[in-house]
């Protein structure tokens, strides 16, 4: 451990020498980059870090890590990195899921984990498609989508992913773009500073099936006027010019312009994500662009006490009072014997 | 003998308690067999539980039973009993089959009220007539008064006061049987430690049921049981559940691994979970997770990372972690698997016993998918099986199955607690730092074993990435090349073969000499070993062969059964390990006996069995 507190680590020492094997123009090439920096201004070193997938494309990623890492079986990362990270609190784990993969097969390890609090950082790729078998609709596609599953378009509701956090009581929320990589490495920074399960939901493009479904709100033209990029602490402005913010208005939120219709920079929201009331939350991390603009960065960020940590120290504190030496010692102290 | 006065000697003697499940008749049945055990007796119990929680009180499908045999050569609960003790009318029309023709039954007169004969639909008010007892061998004692008039003066209330009818039956049972009465207070007094006042009112009644025996049925035979020389020890009386647990728990000493337990609760495999939950107070980290699945997976992410992974079920649970034991297979990760066998398919019988899993842990999974599986023979050998399934599991980097079954997991017998010496080290294959130095791969093998080397994350310099898909032989990178999946497949499948090589030889039992084998695996070895000697001493010799090492078979045992001129394998359905053996004895007919009720074989039923093949032959 101590060796890791001195040492600095580059991006280059996560990477390993596979080639990725993404289609060309796979936003997945950048996310995987991103990581590597990430990892690197964490600092925790490459032999104390598993990045642990499930199946689809994203789930290929642990392969181009110089980390200890599993390429598993559909949705269930989460229950092996739960496993893990029990059993290892000293390691670092990631979960790197896609939407399909985290959220409908494996929809119910997902809830659980976050319900649990297990100190894992999921990597949740959100394309809104089934792209490695080749283009079916997701559970985040929207209503009426078409696809080779749904020729005539979806007749069911998404699910925001984001919602499924908060209901599933999630204490750390954050998202980025595929193309957004300081904001994406930020926040990938944050999650895993994050005590706890830590959600970071990355928009991504998947240049074959669903080539463009999030440019209306990611495309440089839009980007400033259709999202907004949260920091703690800072006023929720976003907008060309920076003078639109979020303000109040009853329990909803709206967005104005500072200057007009009297709304001055003091009426804008200070955002913060470490209150434990998730109302607020909630709310940014429901606006979708439409009416108001997405939210961008680290939504919500709320300590709670941790599976992996709590499990560990009734352990140790049940080890302590009980003093058994061993398994004999037990069975002789507890239970009722006889010697022949 | 009813007539007799004279103290008798007999091998062996069963006992079944039956009553309302708030009569407290387990706890009478485990004091009576800890004593006998303590007497120099074997001992063998098992619980017969309705399905379900809390049946109306008096009704015939609340009758909950506990059956106990004591004595010499024990090795069953025994086929039937010799003395029922029956609380209730109900409990006496549902039990009565249990009992020899010549058994004795010790009933609570007082408890034969027209409103009790109407919960046990009785057709008369003279339940002995319509039940055809012979009125000389029940003894109807009238427990609730003599409760009311022990404890007279105690202040306690009538609740309370009927609380102490399952000591009344253990006084009168002391008495009929010659135990102790000294030894069953001084367990009475250990577990009443911190209620003085109900250990004073239970002594009473015990001694009251004592002296009821003693002066009112001075006519009745009492007996005197057999006792057999036992390995010197300290000894506890331990059902197969909780061996189960802490033969993982020695294995978790022995291999200095931390133990994990991923689980998820399901009948009859949950008390296990619960064994290992309290045993945080030895380091075990047990989870109950959120579906059979996640136990699996969670286990494996416990395996990667460096830990003795366990995950614990029946078979619909099985079924679930199927693909999670496919990835273990594929990743070459430790890992035991303890499926509690119960009837199936489906939900089937929840609370019964069944051994119909044997096909699903060797085959069901997908693809080429093999995998070591071992069975437990009796309670305490759970112990030494989770131990087994725990050593070949690290050593050999392989899941394993454990079959157990709801027979010998709620059973129990008398368990000498093992010494340190008494079992051996178990040796991870760990990847060594010269390895690491020398240009690793993640699936180099063990020249001898086949068995990868275990790299624990943490370990400087080997990181590497495992996964379920199909890796290069040479390079351990992802292949999809025909021919080496080819080679990859028989490489895993001759890994699971050498394990052979680290087990023990199958051992004969009985008579070596004879023409019949008898055999069987798993949790029926008492009834099958009971059944031989019964063969054996009225002169039809059969030799025993019964297997806990399934996959890989023991090295001698093809050759050992290939001497026998007759193969009989009995198991509790319908011939999975019969055609097991089949595939690889296809010149010998193995002859079969078979049952499918939910219950363990009676010990009669295999000696019908074999000698109807030997007749037929």
């Amino acid at each position: 451990m101590e060796d890791n507190m001195t040492k600095t680590f580059v991006a280059g020492d996560f990477k390993n020498e596979q080639t990725a094997r993404w289609c060309p123009g796979c936003g997945d090439h950048a996310i995987l980059n991103v990581l590597h920096k990430a990892m690197a201004e964490i600092g925790v070193a490459p032999k104390d870090t598993a990045v642990i997938s499930g199946i689809g494309c994203s789930s290929r990623l642990p392969y181009y890590m110089n980390t200890y890492g599993m390429h598993t079986i559909h949705g269930r990362a989460a229950a092996i990195a739960t496993g893990l990270k029990t059993s290892r609190p000293d390691l670092t784990v990631w979960q790197i899921s896609g939407d399909g993969d985290g959220l409908a097969i494996g929809g119910n390890h997902f809830i659980h984990a976050l319900r649990r609090n297990i100190d894992i950082n999921i990597l949740l790729f959100n394309n809104k498609i089934y792209g490695l078998t080749k283009g079916q609709y997701s559970p985040t596609s929207d209503r009426g989508f078409v696809s080779k599953s749904s020729p005539y378009g979806t007749t069911e509701d998404p699910f925001i992913p984001a919602e499924l956090v908060f209901g599933a009581r999630g204490k750390f929320f954050a998202r980025g773009f595929d193309i957004t990589l300081d904001i994406t490495r930020e926040i990938m920074v944050a999650a895993a500073r994050h005590k706890g399960a830590a959600v970071v939901e990355v928009l991504q493009n998947c240049v074959i099936f669903n080539h463009g479904i999030h440019t209306w709100l990611s495309d440089k033209e839009v980007r400033a006027e259709r999202t907004i990029t949260l920091r703690q602490g800072e006023k929720m402005l976003f907008g060309k010019d920076n003078n639109r913010g979020l303000v109040r208005d009853g329990f909803a939120l709206k967005a104005v312009t500072v200057g007009e219709d009297g709304y001055t920079i003091d009426d804008v929201l200070v955002h913060d994500a470490h209150t434990a009331d998730d109302i607020l939350h909630r709310q940014l991390a429901l606006m979708d662009g439409h009416d108001l603009p997405l939210a961008l960065g680290v939504i919500r960020d709320v300590d709670a006490p941790t599976y992996d940590h709590d499990v560990e120290a009734q352990v140790e504190e049940v080890k302590a009072k009980k003093g058994f030496s061993n398994l004999r010692d037990m069975i002789v102290k507890t239970a009722e014997t006889w010697t022949v | 003998m009813l007539q007799s006065t004279n103290v008798q000697t007999l091998e062996k003697v069963v006992i079944r308690f039956a009553g309302d499940s708030g009569d407290g008749m387990q706890l009478a049945g485990n004091i009576f067999s800890n004593v006998s055990a303590g007497e120099g007796n074997l001992i063998s119990t098992f619980p017969d539980y309705p399905a379900e929680i809390r049946a109306p009180q008096g009704s015939l499908s609340g009758v909950s039973g506990y059956q106990v045999s004591v004595g010499r050569n024990v090795h069953t609960p025994g086929d039937s009993a010799d003395v029922l003790v029956a609380m209730n009318p109900a409990a006496l029309k549902t039990n009565l089959k249990y009992l020899k023709p010549d058994g004795i039954i010790i009933c609570d007169g007082d408890s034969f009220t027209p409103a009790n004969l109407k919960k046990a639909l009785y057709q008369t008010e003279d339940p002995i007539t319509e039940l055809c007892i012979n009125p000389d061998r029940i003894m109807l004692v009238p427990m609730t008064t003599l409760l009311k008039h022990t404890l007279e003066g105690s202040g306690m209330d009538i609740k309370a006061i009927m609380k102490c009818k399952n000591m009344l039956a253990l006084g009168l049972l002391c008495w009929l049987l010659d135990r102790p009465v000294d030894k069953v207070l001084a367990k009475l007094k250990a577990k009443f430690a911190k209620k003085p006042a109900v250990y004073e009112a239970n002594e009473k009644v015990i001694h009251a049921g004592w002296d009821y025996g003693h002066n009112t049925h001075a006519s009745m035979p009492t007996y005197r049981i057999e006792t057999e020389a036992t390995v010197p020890g300290t000894y506890t009386d331990v059902n197969g559940n909780t061996a189960t647990a802490w033969g993982l728990i020695m294995a978790s000493e022995k291999s200095h691994r931390p133990l994990f337990l991923g689980s998820y609760p399901i009948t009859p495999a949950t008390d296990i979970l619960h064994e290992l939950a309290k045993r945080k107070d030895l380091g075990v980290k047990a989870c109950q997770m959120e579906d059979e699945i996640a136990g699996v997976c969670s286990a494996i992410g416990a395996s990667y990372g460096g830990n003795l992974a366990v995950t614990t079920t029946s078979g619909p649970g099985l079924a679930l972690k199927s693909e999670g034991i496919g990835l273990a297979v594929m990743a070459e990760l430790p890992l035991v698997i303890i499926d509690v066998q119960r009837g199936g398919p489906s939900t089937g019988l929840p609370t019964k016993t069944e051994q119909t899993d044997l096909m699903q842990a060797l085959y069901g999974r997908n693809g080429e998918s093999p995998l070591c599986v071992v069975a437990a023979a009796s309670p305490t050998d759970c112990f030494t099986m989770a131990f087994e399934a725990a050593r070949i599991a690290i050593e050999h980097m392989t899941p394993v199955i454990l079959l157990t079954d709801a027979f010998i997991a709620n059973g129990s017998s008398a368990f000498r607690i093992p010494e340190e010496e008494d079992f051996p080290e178990i040796k991870p294959n760990f990847v060594t730092k010269e390895q690491l130095e020398n240009g690793w791969k993640p699936f180099d093998r063990d020249a001898e074993t086949f068995a990868r080397y275990w790299a624990v994350p943490g370990t400087e310099g080997a990181m590497h990435r495992v996964g379920g898909l199909e890796k290069d032989f040479k390079t351990s990178v992802i292949s999809t090349d025909g021919p080496n999946h080819e080679h990859m497949v028989n490489v895993r499948r001759e890994k699971i073969a050498r394990i052979a090589d680290n087990i023990p030889e199958l051992k004969l039992q009985g008579d070596e000499n004879a023409d019949t084998v008898l055999v069987g695996w798993g949790g029926t070895y008492g009834h099958i070993l009971t059944a031989a000697n019964e063969l054996n001493a009225e002169g039809t010799p059969v030799a025993v062969a019964h297997f806990r090492y399934i996959n890989p078979l023991p090295k001698n045992a093809l050759a050992e059964l290939g001497k026998f001129k007759r193969v009989i394998v009995a198991e509790l359905n319908t011939g999975m390990f019969a055609d097991y053996l089949q595939q690889h004895m296809p010149g010998k007919e193995i002859l079969r006996i078979n049952k499918i009720e939910g219950q363990p074989f009676l010990v009669k039923e295999i000696v019908d069995g074999v000698k109807k093949h030997i007749a037929e032959a």
